[in-house]
């Protein structure tokens, strides 16, 4: 698909631990000049380690990461270059702004340290300020900056000195929702258009999923799955993505029968009711006996006041109200059936009360069937 | 829409209260309830937090009666004025406004104490209470040593341990960051309904309206836009204000063509050529002729395969994948219809793209 020339950033074989603790297991990602890869995962799943090796402010132990044509580690090869001398521009969730510099010099400080001439310090400032939209505030004192602004002189400092990567360490966290989705748009609109390689980091699936063209999915240390954003919705390798990336309800079962992708499941009730049988697709190589995670994702369940005719080869699910939640947009719900908990999200209003007994149908073919 | 209702618990009757020359609160009238739990709901100055001040006397009116019970709060005509602390209200605001230099516990027996209970009834109620919100455990710890949620728990403790007869609320999630916000609205909401107190919540942030209230008032400019319960508000807005105010809309200029029956007729609208004339619900008072704004919620409208009579034509500028659900963007002439697609079926960017439209979610509102 690409040829070696277009790969910016390659990580191979990287690991890191924490005395007896493995933070970072056998990572291995190229990214592409341009591309905008995020990392995904819940706190501790190794994604700001492995963003701080490629930042330099830690060594692994073993791999090796290039930037650009450049090896900036390689413990093998005894090679490790300091965070400053590595071609990168990083963006943290602290905005990291020095208070008592103006806009201007902010923005400016990286080309200094690296002894730019005076003329090229202010030609690029300038360019980067206008590109965040802040050159009308290069004079204004940092602290007099909204949050929104802060982030951008963040930004702008990063990519003055147009480096070979930037490093986004979750640099939305901190901002309230509206100003969140604002600035998340302005991130994707300028690294579009500046077209320089971003790695993000993030445990929020809803920037992952806006802002990347490509999401590494991590948990424990390792690498779960990568992929475009619908790619690996529509297909995860285990129930820790499904749930990761969007929402699916959980049941725990074993295969009973298969044909081709087509799996019967029964899921035990958890309240020593009769199991529910269910019908769903995917875990090749699954055999009957096996233990199976049937993941039902809210939007593909359908709600029924009255019980449903399942002739059409529709699973039916009879179960009884938990609560509801009225978004306007959506109405969400909880219903319980067998003793689990069935997530529903319907596009209409329905006047549910707890314990109502409803119905739910859902196709085979998106009752996702996995192994792990 | 009931100022003289009897049966209402509160009933704020014609509320006037100018700062300045400024009107901030223009003769709004509403009753609630006992035991309801009412919003209102604006942006910033439309005068919801000074009707919430209001009712708690923490400002003096220019007009109109407040009442709660059988109590007048407040009757300038009438020379009345009852200051705040003899109201018997329970007020939890944005800053949590809890005594760093007291316990959990301390903070929410200090309303008690005030009243002269007696200190094993005092123990037994703040007990009570802090399980109701989930402090039990933090009961000696320090006010300061609390997290954001945690303290706002408490001041809701300290605010309902005296069982007043009203709780007023003042934007107190928005402190709080986005998951626990949500996870607090639902949380208040239930502590809410299980104390039964009558309450009275202001937020500009209609998603919290919309899952917290049993009836939400909109408000802009000192004035009532819209009452009602939060799916009347949410599918049938009465003005355009309210329709963009309240969830997302797409909102166009229309014209009336047919009214066939009350509330039921036609709208035409018109981009770039192309003309077309949509079914849909109608506002009460207006008529065939005029013009109105027609809006249709993003959910709404409909990516489908066929043209047909009443679908509209353009092409699909973005579609981004949210995970659930697919927000896509449809060009239409100069307009750009939002569009919710959903994940297992949705356009792609540059595809060209048929919208329909259900008349039962298809309104025209007032401009």
């Amino acid at each position: 698909m690409t040829t070696n020339t277009d790969i910016k950033v390659s990580i191979e074989h990287l690991y890191k631990s924490y005395g007896p603790e493995t933070a970072v297991k056998d990572f291995n990602l190229d990214i592409t000049q341009g591309e905008f890869v995020t990392l995904l995962g819940p706190s501790g799943c190794g994604k700001t380690t492995t963003l701080r090796c490629v930042a330099g402010l830690e060594r692994p132990e073993e791999g090796e990461i290039r930037i650009g044509n450049e090896t900036v580690v390689a413990p093998a090869k005894d090679i490790y270059l300091f965070p400053e001398h590595r071609n990168i521009g990083m963006v943290f969730q602290s905005y990291a702004v020095w208070p008592h510099m103006t806009v201007f010099d902010n923005v400016a400080y990286g080309l200094r340290v690296r002894r730019a001439s005076g003329a090229e310090i202010k030609t690029r400032t300038m360019k980067a300020l206008e590109l965040v939209g802040l050159d009308q505030q290069a004079d204004r004192f940092a602290t007099k900056l909204s949050g929104g602004q802060r982030q951008r002189v963040a930004l702008a400092r990063a990519i003055v000195y147009e480096p070979d990567v930037i490093l986004f360490d979750e640099p939305l966290s901190n901002l309230d929702a509206k100003l969140r989705e604002q600035m998340r748009d302005e991130i994707v609109r300028l690294q579009k258009e500046v077209g320089i390689t971003s790695i993000f980091v993030t445990h929020d699936q809803s920037e992952a999923l806006v802002m990347s063209d490509r999401v590494v999915v991590m948990d424990k240390a390792v690498i779960q799955q990568i992929g475009d954003p619908e790619d690996i919705y529509a297909n995860p390798v285990n129930s820790f993505v499904a749930n990761f990336i969007g929402v699916t309800s959980l049941l725990e079962g074993k295969l009973t029968a298969r044909n081709g992708d087509a799996c019967e499941v029964e899921v035990p009730a958890a309240n020593g009711g009769a199991p529910l049988q269910l019908r769903g697709a995917g875990a090749p190589g699954a055999q009957p006996g096996d233990p199976i995670f049937l993941n039902l994702r809210p939007e593909d369940v359908q709600l029924h006041l009255e019980a449903p005719d399942g002739s059409d080869g529709r699973n039916v699910i009879e179960g009884q109200v938990i609560d509801t939640i009225y978004l306007g947009s959506f109405l969400e719900g909880r219903v319980r059936a067998g003793g689990h908990e069935i997530g529903i999200q319907i596009d209409h209003y329905e006047n549910l009360v707890p314990d109502q007994t409803v119905w739910l149908t859902f196709q085979p073919e998106h009752g996702l069937c996995l192994t792990d | 829409m009931t100022s003289e209702n009897a049966d209402s618990y509160l009933e704020v009757d014609n509320l006037v209260k100018y700062f300045g020359d400024d009107k901030a609160v223009d003769g709004i009238s509403f009753g609630i309830p006992k035991g309801a739990f009412l919003t209102l709901l604006g942006p910033s100055g439309c005068g919801k937090t000074t009707t919430l001040m209001s009712i708690a006397g923490l400002h003096t009116i220019d007009g109109g009666r407040i009442r709660v019970g059988e109590t007048i709060f407040t009757s300038p005509k009438e020379g009345l004025f009852l200051p705040p602390e003899k109201r018997d209200i329970g007020m939890v605001f944005q800053s949590y406004a809890i005594w760093p230099h007291m316990t959990v516990a301390q903070n929410v027996a200090y309303p008690l104490e005030i009243r002269e209970w007696e200190r094993p009834d005092i123990d037994d109620r703040v007990a009570e209470v802090l399980k109701l919100v989930g402090l039990t455990d933090w009961a000696d710890s320090l006010a300061t040593n609390l997290s954001g949620g945690q303290q706002q728990r408490a001041s809701l403790a300290r605010a309902i341990v005296s069982n007043p007869s009203l709780l007023l609320f003042d934007e107190p999630l928005s402190n709080l960051d986005l998951k626990l916000r949500e996870q607090m609205r639902v949380e208040l909401k239930r502590i809410q309904n299980e104390v039964g107190i009558t309450s009275i919540y202001v937020t500009h942030d209609q998603s919290e309206a919309l899952v917290m209230s049993d009836e939400i008032i909109v408000m802009s400019k000192g004035k009532i836009e819209q009452r009602g319960g939060p799916v009347e508000i949410y599918s049938s807005p009465v003005n355009e204000y309210v329709s963009n105010f309240i969830g997302i809309a797409n909102l166009m200029k229309a014209k009336v063509v047919e009214v066939s029956e009350p509330g039921i007729g036609k709208v035409e609208v018109a981009q770039d050529g192309q003309t077309v004339q949509l079914p849909c619900r109608l506002t009460p008072g207006i008529a065939a002729g005029e013009d109105a704004v027609l809006s249709v919620r993003p959910e709404n409208v409909h990516a489908v395969d066929e043209s047909g009579e009443g679908t509209l034509t353009g092409e699909c500028t973005h579609a981004i994948f949210l995970g659930s659900y697919v927000d896509c963007r449809v060009r239409w002439g100069d307009f750009e219809w939002k569009v919710i697609s959903h994940p297992r079926n949705h356009p792609r960017t540059g595809d060209k793209v048929h919208l329909r439209f259900d008349a039962e979610h298809t309104l025209a509102v007032q401009p």
